[in-house]
């Protein structure tokens, strides 16, 4: 075992997390990732080994969320799964031990930052911060977006009042502080 | 602006990134005999139309696919988003 | 006693007593109010002064399309200029300066501009300031700007934040008017997603203003009970205060929403004002009409106002301008506001029509085929004077003057995408015409439908058949009875003979400056209105565009609509500059990105630099120094004696992998790929087609499928797209994927001749030179199992590696390379210490790659392959650009050690004219090398390594700089590259 401590994306020890009015933002330090991406010619046997792993291969604009890896479309023939770190941080190889030669996989960890929203104002939420039609959304839908010029992915989760975001890991504080001040505006 | 992203449906403008003509898919053949007029013609000459045009638009702060998008450059109304890989392999690219 | 001039009844809370003050002065008004009807209570109704001549001015209308009573709200941070009176809704607290004033509002020295107003008419400007051109700068422009323009700032920064959001519905409804809400009403009960905005605080637009029933209730009732209903309705969206401003390409839509400018302050955390953009599928625009007046000299003494307004104060704010008016009118709705006044108590001096054949009335007397010709009164109106019919003449005493002209169709959005307006010879007036914003259609006054019936119908009708045009299945409401009168008006712009008759209040534009535009040759709408500015500045001429043109359409013998009318474009009212900026302000206008080690940086006191968007270390000051060259300079000697540790997070890293990806890397790259071993990395530099040097990195492959390829910081994001582009776009049946990891890894230079040794303490493998050689990169563990990457590459010149591991570890992982290589002497080092090392040993980055050079120019014109096909390979054969002779990358020193060798100036040669003509070449980076003990350069000059050792003149004329320089090498530090290879 090795003696490095990881910190979380918004440089703390453990993940931080804030009420303002209605609304919780708390960082997920708990999410490895990786993305998935269909080799040339072999997009069929790749839908099949992730179907094995997310149950069934989430298309456009859609998330699968199911327990423990759960996945988003990225693009075409391309998505990004999660699953817990605890049990998962070496999700990558697992990954590409299960898609073979049919994917190129890439570990993403460390590429993202976390954020879940949960309160009932997640709406109004999120109309102050990027253009998706979120009322038009329901669970199991994800889209990418720009939040504060930052290219985000926004998931409904199975909870009506629960978002979670993902945002470019550099950029969490200014990510954070763009959340925190829509919730003021909101909460 | 709205694109209609033939996969994630319409799109504001805002989320993409423009290059030109989609006739820069036409990448002239480097073994051609007539290869440096060939690439002299690509790189330089292009069409400026007042009316329908077809462009090259890069969704970059979505699933990062090059779009063929049919413009009009007077009114903006927009009559046909492709996937540029579906466009680009009609045309007869390959590798 | 206060507010004397309040009436009975009306839409306010007389409960609510609210305290304002209005230059210095105390008053209290209700909620409900506007601070022009409050002040107007107060018997108040001098309120500014105007532009140019700084005439007394009062409110002329009751809405947005106010020009004249305009005041400075609020104080301090929170002060904003040129805020319409007739908008801003009273709250307890609100302080109001009157301005465009010199003294008091009573007493302006300006208003003597009124007196000199024969040499200040149309063109005055371009007349009289035109000569000298030196006076313009010093002189003219302090003057103008000093006596004219309108309210001022306060200069201190707005605390409030400001919220931009975004929207989405079926069906945007422009206007709460009767039309709007029938519109609602019909789209509501369709089960629609809809949008109704208006910019009233109050929804039923001109209901709340109108004596009007509709079914057995009154308009205002009518109009409460509708939004109370719509209020019930999920799927519609009711947003009061909210000016939609913009219609865009594609049915988009701006519109601000005034949240707490209602309020003393927002509450905290709030904004003050949100953009909204409104994503639409269908529009109706409700937007009303807008009265219009006619001039006559004298016509804009306060206390004069659009008749409609009166009735607004009278009905709906239960306040008249003063206890005894007249109204002044060429149609059938002036004679509602006396009706209307009568029946408040209002003492009704006349009713001044032009018509012969005038509407009686058995309460007061009407002058039928009469005009309003001139009035008196300094601060306010006291006296009008009218001629009859007989010629005759006659004097009024009043107060006030309402003044009806007609009604224009709100048409403006209509003509956000250029649709042009119709002239309608019925109603005298423009109505919607050509193209309309896309989805868009228009009901009720905005379309000429001026009663109340016919608003209710058409605004029921045009959504119900909007929603069915995007298959919502939706029927017209059925609405009840309501006042469906006629037009009835017979056009009349001016009294004729006037020349001081006020057209544009607000930019001081009278009859005469049209007739003098006509006399001038200043003839066509577009000139008229540059010419004597009339419809310029914050009410784009609402009140006054129309009667400009139709007084040249006389002048010129033509139609009204053969003179055609100006178009208008965004935004529809005055728009505050924060808004359009929301939150992006100050140190968040733009997201910054951190490195994985920018805590422990900032921890040791490093001093930052912007890098695109990211921060990083530019040097680590120790005690004891006192200017950045000493942190710098030691940065680089303890780096080149034992070893040094930089973040290099920052590079672009894109993730190749695919059957195709060696394939790939050979077209986006000029040099070959397809033979690098796995286990080894590569330089790579990428052309644009054109042949121009586009970036530079390196390949690491991996696998014999993957590579992970570097960019610059800067580039990441174009390199990447463009890699996207040659894929999909060029070469769409290449086996390969992408994805940018530039964040997911923290990667560290580690340099310097113990390098190895200090790495060696953290890696879980062997290091040695035959294990690991110069190039090397492989897949390895660290710290006792954590993956990580290592890459043995370098950009000092000396002995270095790059290690990555994820970035949660980033943080421990620079900790423990300072913990184990203390005994090293392991030196942090920033982006200053980085820059000097890469130009010691000759290393081009941006500086060199800047858009205009070559492969040839770099002196990497043999690196082109010839044997394959790579983006830029054809265009970069072109003859100019492989002529002898052409520039080359050099280095550069100075002759004298201790002389400055500045980037940016050129070189010429050692005698002969300094001139571009005989420029020779220029530099582009430049550094104080501690290894060389003065300052080094590189550049390009002409030739190239043909003149190492030719001495020259380096100028920069602009900053003074002549010195003699040698031409060298590139390399000034390990040109044999021994020190990398050791």
């Amino acid at each position: 075992m090795h003696d490095l401590t990881p910190v979380t994306a918004l440089g703390g020890t453990t993940p931080r997390s804030d009420t303002i009015g209605g609304l919780t933002i708390t960082e997920n330090a708990g999410v490895a990732l990786a993305s998935v991406a269909a080799r040339l010619g072999k997009e069929a046997a790749c839908r099949k080994a992730l179907a094995k792993v997310l149950g069934a291969v989430p298309g456009p604009g859609k998330v699968q969320l199911n327990d423990p890896e759960a996945g988003f479309w990225m693009g075409p023939d391309q998505w990004m799964i999660g699953a817990p770190m605890a049990t998962h941080e070496l999700l990558a190889d697992q990954l590409k031990a299960q898609m073979g030669d049919s994917a190129s996989v890439t570990e993403q960890s460390g590429g993202w930052v976390v954020f879940d929203v949960v309160g009932d104002a997640v709406e109004d939420f999120s109309e102050r911060l990027c253009a998706l039609p979120i009322r038009q959304m329901a669970s199991g839908d994800a889209q990418r977006t720009t939040i504060h010029h930052l290219g985000c992915f926004v998931i409904r989760r199975a909870d009506d009042n629960h978002l979670r975001i993902l945002g470019p890991r550099a950029s969490a504080g200014s990510l954070h502080h763009a959340l925190v001040a829509a919730a003021g505006s909101v909460g | 602006m709205i694109i209609n992203h033939p996969l994630l449906g319409p799109r504001a403008a805002s989320e993409f990134t423009y290059l030109g003509d989609a006739k820069l898919m036409d990448r002239p053949d480097w073994q051609s005999a007539t290869a440096a007029q060939d690439f002299y013609e690509y790189g330089y000459l292009r069409d400026n139309p007042a009316g329908w045009h077809e462009e090259l638009w890069f969704h970059e702060g979505g699933d990062r696919s090059w779009l063929v998008v049919t413009r009009n450059t007077l009114t903006h109304e927009i009559s046909k988003v492709e996937l540029a890989r579906d466009v680009a392999r009609k045309r007869g690219r390959s590798k | 006693m206060s507010q004397i001039n309040r009436l009975k009844g009306g839409q306010i809370d007389r409960s609510k007593t609210l305290n304002f003050t209005f230059d210095g002065k105390s008053y209290q008004g209700h909620e409900g109010d506007t601070l022009a009807s409050a002040l107007l209570a107060n018997n108040v109704r001098l309120m500014g002064r105007s532009f140019k001549y700084h005439r007394p001015r009062g409110p002329l209308t009751a809405g947005s399309e106010e020009p004249n009573a305009l005041v400075e709200l609020r104080t301090g941070g929170r002060q904003e200029p040129n805020t319409r009176a007739t908008t801003a809704e009273l709250y307890d607290g609100l302080v109001a300066k009157s301005q465009n004033k010199i003294g008091s509002l009573k007493f302006d020295f300006m208003a003597i501009n009124d007196r000199f107003s024969n040499f200040l008419t149309a063109g005055f400007y371009y007349k009289t300031f035109m000569w000298p051109a030196a006076f313009w700068e010093k002189i003219y422009e302090p003057i103008i700007r000093h006596a004219a323009g309108l309210g001022s700032l306060s200069l201190e920064d707005d605390p409030d934040p400001y919220d931009k959001g975004y929207l989405h519905c079926d069906l945007l409804i422009i206007g709460a008017g009767p039309t709007g809400l029938a519109a609602a009403l019909t789209a509501g009960r369709a089960g629609a997603q809809v949008i109704l905005a208006d910019e009233d605080f109050q929804f039923g637009g001109r209901l709340n203003s109108e004596n009007l029933s509709i079914g057995d209730q009154s308009g205002v009732d009518w109009a409460m009970a509708t939004v109370a209903e719509l209020a019930t309705m999920p799927n519609v969206r009711l947003m009061a205060r909210t000016s939609v401003i913009g219609a865009f390409d594609h049915s988009v839509f701006s519109a601000v929403e005034r949240v707490s400018d209602h309020v003393i302050a927002p509450a905290a955390g709030k904004p003050r004002q949100v953009l909204w953009t409104i994503y639409t599928k269908r529009s109706v625009l409700c937007a009303g009409a807008t009265e219009r007046p006619i001039a006559f000299d004298n016509n804009d003494r306060p206390g004069i106002m659009m008749a409609s307004a009166m009735r607004s104060y009278a009905n709906r704010w239960a306040v008249t301008a003063a206890g005894r008016v007249a109204i002044f009118t060429n149609n059938d709705d002036g004679h509602r506001t006396a009706a209307d006044l009568h029946a408040k108590g209002v003492k009704i001096a006349a009713v001044v029509d032009v018509r012969s054949d005038a509407p009686m009335s058995q309460d007061y007397e009407v002058l039928a085929g009469a005009q309003v010709t001139d009035t008196k009164g300094r601060l306010g109106l006291t006296f009008a004077d009218v001629t009859l019919a007989s010629g005759e003449k006659r004097t009024l005493e009043v107060g006030a003057l309402g003044v009806s002209g007609g009604w224009n169709p709100n048409v403006h959005m209509t003509c956000h995408q250029r649709g042009r307006p119709v002239w309608d010879d019925a109603l005298a007036a423009f109505v919607p015409g050509g193209e309309l914003p896309q989805g868009m259609t228009v009901a009720g006054a905005a379309d000429g439908q001026f009663s109340t019936a016919g608003a209710l119908k058409t605004g029921a009708k045009t959504a119900a058949a909007a929603l069915r045009d995007i298959g919502i299945n939706a029927r017209a409401v059925r609405l009840p009875q309501a006042e469906d009168a006629p037009v009835n008006l017979q056009p009349f712009w001016h009294v004729q003979g006037t020349t001081r008759g006020w057209l544009d209040q607000q930019n001081d534009v009278t009859v005469k400056d049209v007739k003098l535009s006509h006399q001038e040759g200043f003839r066509s709408v577009e000139h008229l209105k540059r010419y004597t500015t009339l419809g310029m500045a914050t009410d784009q001429g609402k009140t006054s565009n129309i009667s400009g043109l139709a007084i040249m359409a006389e002048l010129t013998g033509k139609s009204i609509p053969e003179t055609g009318t100006t178009i208008f474009r965004p935004p529809y009212t005055p728009t505050s500059l924060g808004v359009l900026a929301g939150r992006s302000v100050g140190k968040d206008f733009m997201p910054t990105r951190l490195t994985p080690s920018h805590k422990w940086a900032e921890e040791r006191g490093a001093v930052f630099v912007e890098a695109g968007n990211w921060m990083r270390a530019q040097w680590f000051p120790i005690a004891g120094e006192t200017h950045w060259r000493e942190s710098v300079d030691r940065e680089v000697i303890a780096t080149r004696k034992s070893a040094g540790v930089c973040d290099v997070t920052t590079l672009g890293k894109v993730d190749v992998q695919g059957a195709d990806a060696a394939e790939f890397l050979n077209k986006i790259y000029c040099n070959g790929f397809a033979k690098l071993a796995v286990g080894k990395v590569r330089y790579g530099l990428m052309l644009r087609e054109d042949g121009i040097a586009m970036d530079d990195g390196t390949a690491a492959r991996l696998a014999e499928d993957h590579f992970v390829v570097t960019t610059t910081t800067a580039n990441a994001l174009p390199v990447y797209r463009h890699m996207e582009f040659v894929h999909q776009c060029l070469f769409p049946d290449m086996d390969v994927q992408l994805i940018s990891t530039t964040e997911a890894w923290a990667q560290y230079a580690v340099a310097g001749p113990n390098s190895r040794k200090l790495l060696e303490k953290i890696v879980d493998q062997d290091m040695s030179n035959e294990a690991f050689p110069f190039m090397a990169c492989a897949n390895i563990t660290v710290c006792g199992g954590l993956r990580a990457r290592l890459f043995r590459i370098s950009f000092s010149g000396e002995l270095a590696y790059e290690i990555a591991v994820p970035t949660a570890y980033g943080d421990a992982l620079m900790r423990k390379i300072m913990d184990v290589g203390a005994e090293f002497n392991v030196t942090p080092y920033g982006t200053e210490a980085l820059s000097v090392m890469r130009i010691e040993k000759g290393h081009a980055v941006a500086n060199e790659l800047n858009g205009t050079t070559s492969a040839q120019n770099l002196g990497m014109g043999r690196m082109v392959s010839k044997k394959k096909d790579s983006i830029g390979s054809i265009l970069s054969e072109r003859e100019g650009m492989n002529r002898d002779g052409d520039l080359r990358l050099v280095g550069v020193k100075p002759v004298n050690a201790g002389d400055p060798v500045p980037a940016g100036a050129h070189l010429m040669n050692a005698t002969g004219p300094v001139d571009a003509a005989h420029d020779q070449g220029y530099l582009t980076s430049s550094a104080y090398s501690p290894d060389m003990g003065h300052q080094i350069a590189l550049g390009f000059v002409k030739d190239g390594s043909n003149r190492y050792g030719e001495v020259m003149r380096l100028v920069s004329p602009l900053t003074g700089v002549e010195t003699s320089v040698e031409i060298c090498s590139a390399h000034f530090v390990d040109p044999e590259g021994e020190r990398l290879r050791a």
